[in-house]
């Protein structure tokens, strides 16, 4: 008999992609045997480039390093130099930097959800959450000057205030999503055919979460009460009672599957407006930056010494940044962990024992940038004759899925 | 655990296997919360232990290995953390291990800690440590046919030259 396993090797690049990668598949008819994981295709070699910059300089090209975590890696990157300069930052501009990074969450998690709606075939629900996403984006560009990139984090503190006239426009957004909140919930959490195609997909256990060190979302979804804005006492968030979002809260239960984590991440937009809520309410006067002139800050970073570490939550999961400072301007040592490398393996335990059709859902369920899903080659393993599948017919499969199931 | 408990604990295990440790405290918030970073250096033929003894307390949490070419060893420091879960416990462990810079190698943990394994095969291709006990995979992050005898985060003759070609 033939042998019955089939390549499959799906990605590696896509222009939007954060990290690009493919993933090599190995299959018996419908069902996914194994998983080998590449990534790699588009490294850039920031932290390389990090080596002839000075710290200033970084604080732009972490910001760069990732489009949707525009406030998480300069968040992370500022508290790491922090932390080794032993540089304090005043009460007001902690709590602009927080109101800025739950904006970021709010936009990132509602783009994913339009995403995972668009990868299952409900094209209306992508345009639905994307135009409940603007809001926010328009917000931050009242904010920040930008969409992305908003370019406020410092060395210290932030670049822009948040003035008297901008407080009531941010109360709108609040309110706004207030509203929006409840159809988000109505159309992701209480529809029954978003619920009959996700739930008891991609399954990661709560142990698979631990051993794999997931971060984020991802690991919440599987019960692991983890997230550094309860973790540790950092910023504005240690003036707050934040609790870990696990899906128990909304279902009673953890099942671990791709519909616990839209859970998690729907509840984390209402948590987020809280959040702002609160560091609206509360935001102290004073100072924004605990040095204005920058080339004296320069020159207090090339003295000092030390290493720091500076963790944040990103939407994604715990983001990290660990500095080293050394003899002149550029840091000695400079490692920057985005949260999708550390959930990269749970991507194996997820698809193990998968249908092809559940890939496009599943791999979007650790919420990475979707287009890794570029275009796909299979490959006969008795007569190396190769059929390339393209995203779009990948995509279709997932539809036809959901199609199939609706009936 | 308090931080200091748990560093007298670590210290009262492993004796003289930590050469230098230090907690760093940073006040956080209106109302200056603590959160503690541990910095341990430890010696390589006790880093498996020092593992094995903070797994007995919780599971740690790996996040990152960051390694750094001195010029006179290869340094890999390993960012853990542990007692995650509930409010503001998590204490923050790194720990330093200095490696031989003529032949770097180490024992793997991802018999321990599985989700170690993407970090470990990163050091492995951009500073050239081996990892005694990893499985030979396939490089991550650089291409296949990268020079095998390049590694670009050294600081030396191995490190990278102003351009480097792939072999195939």
């Amino acid at each position: 008999m033939s042998k019955s396993t089939y390549k499959v090797p799906i990605g590696p690049i896509h222009p939007s992609l954060e990290e690009p990668m493919t993933f090599n598949f190995e299959i018996s008819g419908e069902k996914i045997k194994s998983i080998d994981l590449a990534p790699g295709d588009n490294h850039r070699g920031i932290e390389f480039m990090g080596r002839n910059r000075n710290i200033i300089q970084i604080i732009y090209l972490a910001e760069r390093i990732c489009g949707i975590c525009s406030a998480s890696h300069p968040f992370a990157f500022c508290r790491a130099v922090e932390n080794a300069a032993g540089i304090s930052v005043p009460p007001r501009a902690e709590y602009i930097r927080v109101i800025i990074a739950e904006l970021e969450r709010i936009h990132s998690h509602i783009l994913w959800a339009g995403v995972a709606a668009h990868e299952l075939g409900f094209d209306s629900v992508l345009y639905l959450s994307w135009k409940v996403r603007e809001e926010v984006m328009d917000i931050l560009e009242i904010l920040t000057g930008n969409r992305v990139n908003y370019g406020m984090f410092m060395i210290g503190g932030v670049r822009r205030d948040i003035s008297k006239e901008q407080i009531p426009r941010i109360e709108k957004t609040i309110e706004y999503y207030k509203e929006a909140y409840q159809k988000l919930e109505d159309v992701f959490l209480q529809d029954p055919s978003i619920a009959i195609r996700t739930k008891n997909v991609g399954v990661l256990t709560y142990e698979e979460a631990l051993n794999l060190a997931s971060v984020g979302p991802t690991a919440r979804a599987s019960g692991v009460k983890k997230d550094v804005r309860q973790d540790q006492p950092y910023s504005a968030y240690a003036d707050m009672d934040i609790k870990a979002i696990t899906p128990d809260m909304f279902s009673g239960k953890v099942n671990g599957d791709v519909y616990d984590r839209i859970i998690v991440r729907v509840l984390e937009v209402k948590q987020s407006v809280e959040i702002i809520e609160y560091c609206l309410n509360h935001l102290p006067d004073g100072e924004i930056l605990s040095e204005k002139k920058i080339a004296k800050l320069l020159g207090i970073l090339k003295k000092a010494e030390g290493e720091g570490v500076g963790r944040h939550e990103a939407p994604r999961g715990e983001v990290i940044h660990y500095v080293k400072l050394g003899e002149g301007e550029s840091p000695e040592v400079w490692k920057a962990r985005a949260p999708t490398y550390n959930n990269l393996m749970s991507w194996v335990p997820m698809l193990q024992n998968q249908e092809v059709a559940d890939i496009p859902i599943v791999v979007a369920s650790i919420d990475p940038c979707i287009g890794c899903m570029d275009r796909a080659t299979l490959v006969d393993a008795n007569t190396y004759q190769k059929q390339v599948l393209t995203r779009e017919e990948l995509r279709k499969l997932s539809i036809e899925k959901t199609r199939r199931m609706m009936q | 655990m308090s931080p200091k408990e748990l560093l007298s604990f670590l210290k009262k295990n492993l004796k003289e296997s930590i050469l230098d440790s230090r907690i760093d405290t940073n006040k956080e918030g209106i109302k200056q919360e603590e959160f503690n970073n541990i910095w341990l250096e430890v010696e390589q033929s006790k880093f498996r232990d020092t593992i094995k003894l903070l797994a007995t307390l919780q599971y740690p949490h790996i996040a990152i290995i960051a390694g750094n070419d001195t010029g006179e060893s290869i340094d890999l420091l390993y960012l853990f953390s542990i007692y995650y879960g509930e409010k503001f416990k998590e204490i923050s462990i790194n720990i330093k291990v200095s490696l031989d810079r003529k032949k770097p190698s180490i024992g793997t943990i991802t018999d321990l800690i599985p989700g170690a394994q993407t970090t470990e095969r990163e050091t492995k291709e951009m500073f050239g440590v081996e990892f005694v006990g990893l499985p030979d995979m396939h490089n991550i992050f650089l291409p296949e046919d990268f020079p095998k005898n390049v590694f670009p985060f050294r600081k030396n003759e191995k490190g990278l030259d102003e351009l480097v070609q792939n072999e195939s």
